[in-house]
């Protein structure tokens, strides 16, 4: 009897246990869809409102959809109107913008490996205190270096010039890069380097044929940062550079900020996904990368 | 001489990265702090003036207001990143279905730069057709949501969007944080009778406290060098309201000839920036060698 009532309790505690359980699970589910869709609300918004005509803007709400797809206005961010003079559009920033990355990344990359194979395999001594004083330069607020920047790039001549960019974000990009490499290289075992050392290669062949093929993951991870950072950058970008030497990201603020009739919001928004359908497009690609140079260097602002 | 070359060559590979970031962190910061004590306007001056332009700095009434946004700013958007993060990352770490796309989605805004999401969030937050359109379409007649155009609430839009775009990354740092905790703990902790709430609470979370220093860090980071965000959402109005330290420093700097004011304000954001940094800095290479 005594046996039979604990029995039935256990049941009925195990039964309560089940319910509660898949109540949280529903409340689990609700809770991360609920955030899901906040995030996803802007880009929904953005996407929704660059395939609407003003008409339907102003008649339907964020939400509606529209009714026809309707690319007119990425075709006028991209391009124009084509009315000469005060037609601003994008064509021309979007490959002002690339003409910068790509150098500055190369550039920042490679002299990051370097720093980073000569701080973990030539080690020496202060070289802690190197890594040190190379790091400080990640924390840095760029406002501290602004102007005396400003005034240097004014003396070499390269202001408001896409090569004068591509210094500034190769410079400030080296302790990244660095960071990163070294981070890397640090765990890749110095016996094998010592070997090859007493093989007799020199500095430079052991760096192409020991580390280089074993460096892909953070090659990409280094890439993938250095991208998305320099293709994301407004305040160099603003400082340093204005009219037609200007990058996507400021072309599409004074783009925005800038339309003296009326307002195309759909314009706007089609300018905008195309200034950041490139880092989003690395981004579904590789995530996995994106993640660990986030969470591995992730202090710039 | 060839010798020499070869006994030196990682050194002389490493001079570039050492020689730029001397010149163009060091050395530049020096150059800003040296100007931010002398009475330069337009052009930089080079005597020495004294603390002046801390003095002028610290009565002027827009760099009050931008002190003061920057701190109501940093407490919410701290609050409210690492709240949403770790609630996101526990969820998360419930063996969830499509746990990879809802990850994707949190964390998609961190790719794309600030002035594209400021761009859109000023379009949603406009009060004419954008949020509050929508739900007066959805039958709310009175509702109004006019925060973007008003004094006292166009700080928060602020934080709206700043916690959007940043509460994703929060939240991969907590999850890394808990996936890195061994199976024996919380399985021991289960044994011994405890509920899934008391193994978060009592057990992981305390666990996670490096991972909150981190993101308290990085966060603070992110808040002092706000300023894409506020141009493309905002441009520090209506009126000067919703300024903060970096848009203070470049409009002074660049549009208002204060060269040594804004010197001075680069500098106080610099120290700002430092007092966080350094300890942390201090405790990871702690930590490193300890290892």
């Amino acid at each position: 009897m005594q046996d039979n009532l604990q029995q039935s309790s256990y049941k009925d505690l195990e039964q309560k246990s089940k319910y509660t359980n898949m109540f949280l699970r529903w409340f689990l589910y609700f809770v991360l869809i609920l955030f899901a869709s906040y995030f996803i609300f802007p880009l929904y918004v953005m996407i929704v409102t660059s395939l609407k005509t003003m008409e339907e803007i102003r008649q339907g709400t964020l939400l509606t959809w529209p009714s026809s797809l309707n690319f007119d206005s990425w075709l006028v961010a991209w391009g124009g109107r084509g009315y000469g003079a005060g037609d601003t559009f994008l064509r021309p920033y979007f490959w002002n913008s690339i003409k910068m990355v790509v150098p500055a990344v190369f550039f920042s990359t490679f002299i990051g490996a370097m720093t980073g194979y000569v701080l973990t395999k030539w080690r020496f001594k202060g070289d802690q205190w190197v890594f040190l004083f190379l790091l400080f330069g990640c924390f840095i607020p760029f406002q501290a270096i602004l102007l005396p920047m400003a005034r240097t790039l004014g003396t070499l001549g390269i202001s408001n010039s896409v090569v004068g960019l591509v210094l500034v974000h190769t410079v400030y990009g080296i302790p990244f890069t660095t960071l990163f490499f070294r981070n890397y290289y640090i765990s890749v075992p110095t016996e094998l380097v010592k070997a090859a050392r007493i093989d007799g290669a020199g500095f430079f062949k052991i760096f192409f044929k020991i580390l280089l093929p074993i460096s892909a993951p953070i090659i990409v991870v280094t890439v993938i940062w250095q991208f998305t950072q320099i293709w994301n950058d407004f305040l160099f970008g603003s400082t340093f550079s204005f009219g037609e030497a200007a990058p996507i990201q400021v072309a599409l603020n004074n783009m925005v900020l800038s339309s003296t009739s009326v307002k195309e919001y759909n314009v706007d928004m089609a300018s905008a996904i195309i200034a950041g359908i490139p880092t989003l497009i690395v981004y579904v690609l590789a995530g996995k990368y994106f993640i660990r140079g986030l969470t591995s260097g992730a202090v710039k602002g | 001489m060839f010798k020499w070359l070869e006994k030196n060559l990682p050194k002389i590979v490493m001079a570039p990265a050492v020689g730029l970031i001397g010149w163009f962190v060091y050395g530049f910061v020096l150059w800003t702090l040296y100007i931010s004590f002398t009475n330069s306007k337009i052009l930089p001056k080079y005597e020495l003036w004294g603390f002046g332009q801390y003095e002028k700095l610290w009565a002027s009434r827009k760099w009050l207001i931008s002190v003061d946004n920057l701190l109501v700013f940093t407490a919410l958007f701290l609050i409210f990143c690492i709240v949403i993060g770790i609630i996101l990352a526990i969820f998360l770490d419930q063996k969830i279905r499509a746990e990879g796309v809802l990850r994707t989605i949190y964390l998609y805004p961190m790719a794309l730069s600030f002035i594209v999401t400021g761009t859109a969030w000023k379009w949603i937050l406009n009060p004419t057709l954008g949020i509050q359109k929508m739900f007066i379409d959805l039958g709310f007649e009175n509702f109004t949501f006019d925060w973007l155009v008003n004094r006292e609430m166009a700080i928060y839009t602020i934080v709206i969007a700043g916690v959007w775009q940043s509460a994703g990354f929060v939240m991969a740092l907590f999850l890394a944080g808990l996936r890195s905790v061994e199976d024996e703990i919380i399985k021991a902790a289960k044994i011994d009778g405890a509920g899934l709430f008391t193994v978060y609470w009592k057990i992981l979370l305390p666990m996670m406290r490096p991972v909150f220093f981190t993101s308290f860090v990085i966060l603070v980071h992110i808040s002092i060098k706000s300023y894409d965000l506020i141009v493309a959402l905002t441009q520090g109005g209506p009126g000067i309201s919703t300024t903060m330290p970096a848009l203070f420093m470049t409009q002074a700097a660049f549009h208002k000839s204060q060269v040594g004011l804004s010197a001075a304000s680069a500098m106080m954001m610099f120290m700002a920036v430092a007092a966080v940094i350094i300890p942390y800095l201090y405790s990871e290479l702690r930590r490193e060698n300890a290892r």
